[in-house]
């Protein structure tokens, strides 16, 4: 009887504490949850995000909760005398519902999270066969910009444009963008935090990401994994414009780069350099 | 003095000298800031000039790496320096006396010069906006402001190499000049994109990942 009356305010206790936090945490952390609303990827993430925070709050409430409870109603009032509780000999209910409650958590979270990488695919990559090809807005193909990392700097690649190469980005609004990544070299990562993209750049493989972007934006490119000696330098900003000055910024960019597109290998969805004459 | 006494005297003397000797340690590693090179300032403009080497000098720590050095405009006075300080949003003329071979770039887009004036370089006297990637022999970027000079490497064949710093105008050379206005106040970053430390696993370990020989800082005040 005792038992029963400490589980029943557990258990509105944690009601209350739950019925108190998630909307917070919906609607007053959600919206500022990383990496905010610069593609439509992104935003997605934000709500994923704001799906697995609000999950885990119950959660960790009802952790929070039954310690606070026990620390407050199990508490030693006559400290004189300092006695073992009962033994625990399990308790086939509890044992029942956690089962229940966790196996629902993780079967709702492995479906939800399913779901939405069939729906935006992945930011970190799909590699080079994804799966997971998000709509264009309007219908059409996807822009392809490569993503060509080396130490240390990331270069890229339009092979819609004539191939040009350029060492900095600008990108169409409301439009859909295949990033192809690779290295020429090391490891690196394609971080454009602001788009909802970090993916890794490997040499000898393609990793293709989806970006679908919205409106104009300044976002920041950087290598999210430990490259050499000038990993932290490494890093650029880009640009969302509007479609006629993105025209006009590429149409610069070939034109400027000219002498440059004539050296380049033909484009290729990765690369192997040559042979060092002098590299070990 | 009593043993326990001694003891407490020896334990603290050991433990005053450890701390003395980790601030020291700490100390010096905070002052040790690499030395300097900068521009010149002349009737005809600032300048900066500089020179890139097959192998540093006998005398440095590492005599068989590749390195940069800051020079005078008759390629004397050599150091062994990697930082340079410009004038911020100035013009700036530098001259690079390139004494070694060509190593061939990894990416084509740097043989192609971008962030000058005119978009042009000169390589021996002759206005070009780029070399030959296989030619290259290194790069000098500012990748944070897009500069890109490729430097054209000695030919294989050549007479009068120089083999280690410091070189003279009468050793094969080629002469790469341009000019580019400095940004705003601030340090930024310069490195070689040739892989060209011979040696290391794919041409970038080594001098290309020290600072103090192909890359440093542009120091703009």
């Amino acid at each position: 009887m005792e038992g029963t009356r400490h589980w029943r305010n557990v258990v509105v206790l944690w009601l209350i504490a739950s019925l108190i936090m998630t909307p917070i945490v919906i609607f007053v952390f959600g919206p500022g949850l990383p990496p905010g609303n610069g593609s439509v990827e992104a935003s997605g993430q934000v709500t994923d995000n704001t799906v697995l925070l609000a999950t885990a709050t119950p959660v960790a409430l009802a952790v929070l909760v039954y310690l606070a409870y026990v620390c407050w109603a199990f508490r030693e009032r006559t400290p004189e005398v300092i006695l073992d509780g009962p033994a625990i000999r399990g308790n086939s209910s509890v044992q029942f519902w956690w089962l229940v409650v966790t196996t629902t958590l993780v079967l709702f979270l492995a479906g939800y999270g399913t779901v939405r990488l069939l729906a935006d695919g992945a930011g970190g990559g799909q590699g080079p066969n994804p799966i997971a090809v998000p709509s264009a807005p309007g219908g059409g193909k996807p822009l392809v910009v490569q993503v060509i990392a080396q130490q240390w700097q990331f270069n890229y690649r339009f092979p819609g444009y004539g191939g040009v190469e350029t060492n900095g980005i600008e990108l169409p609004e409301n439009t859909l963008v295949q990033f192809n990544v690779t290295s020429l070299d090391v490891i690196h990562s394609f971080w454009a935090y602001e788009l909802g993209v970090k993916a890794d750049a490997n040499p000898g493989v393609n990793n293709v990401a989806y970006v679908t972007t919205k409106g104009p934006l300044l976002f920041h490119v950087r290598c999210a994994e430990l490259c050499g000696v000038w990993h932290g330098y490494m890093f650029n900003q880009g640009l969302v414009v509007p479609k006629t000055q993105f025209a006009a910024w590429i149409a610069r960019q070939e034109q400027l780069y000219a002498p440059a597109t004539k050296t380049l290998p033909p484009y290729s969805k990765t690369y192997f350099p040559q042979p060092l004459r002098r590299g070990g | 003095m009593s043993a326990v006494g001694k003891r407490i005297l020896w334990s603290t003397l050991v433990a005053a000298i450890v701390c003395v000797a980790i601030a020291l340690y700490i100390g010096l590693y905070l002052v040790n800031v690499p030395g300097s090179a900068a521009a010149v300032s002349t009737s005809s403009g600032t300048r900066l000039y500089l020179a890139t080497v097959p192998a540093a000098a006998l005398n440095d720590a590492h005599p068989t790496w590749v390195s940069y050095y800051a020079v005078n405009a008759n390629a004397q006075d050599w150091r062994h320096v990697t930082t340079y300080v410009l004038p911020a949003k100035t013009l700036v003329h530098v001259t690079i006396y390139n004494y070694d071979s060509p190593s061939a770039l990894r990416n084509n887009f740097f043989g192609q010069s971008s962030g000058t004036t005119g978009g042009v370089i000169t390589l021996d006297g002759q206005t070009t906006k780029g070399i030959n990637p296989n030619n290259a022999s290194h790069v000098f970027s500012i990748p944070q402001i897009g500069l890109v000079i490729p430097l054209q490497g000695i030919s294989a064949t050549a007479k009068n190499p120089c083999s280690n710093a410091p070189c003279s105008l009468s050793n094969n050379h080629t002469t790469t000049t341009f000019t580019f206005r400095t940004p705003a106040k601030g340090l930024y970053r310069w490195q070689c994109f040739v892989p060209c430390a011979a040696g290391y696993i794919a041409g970038f370990g080594g001098p290309m990942q020290t600072v103090g020989y192909m890359d440093g800082f542009i120091k703009v005040v």
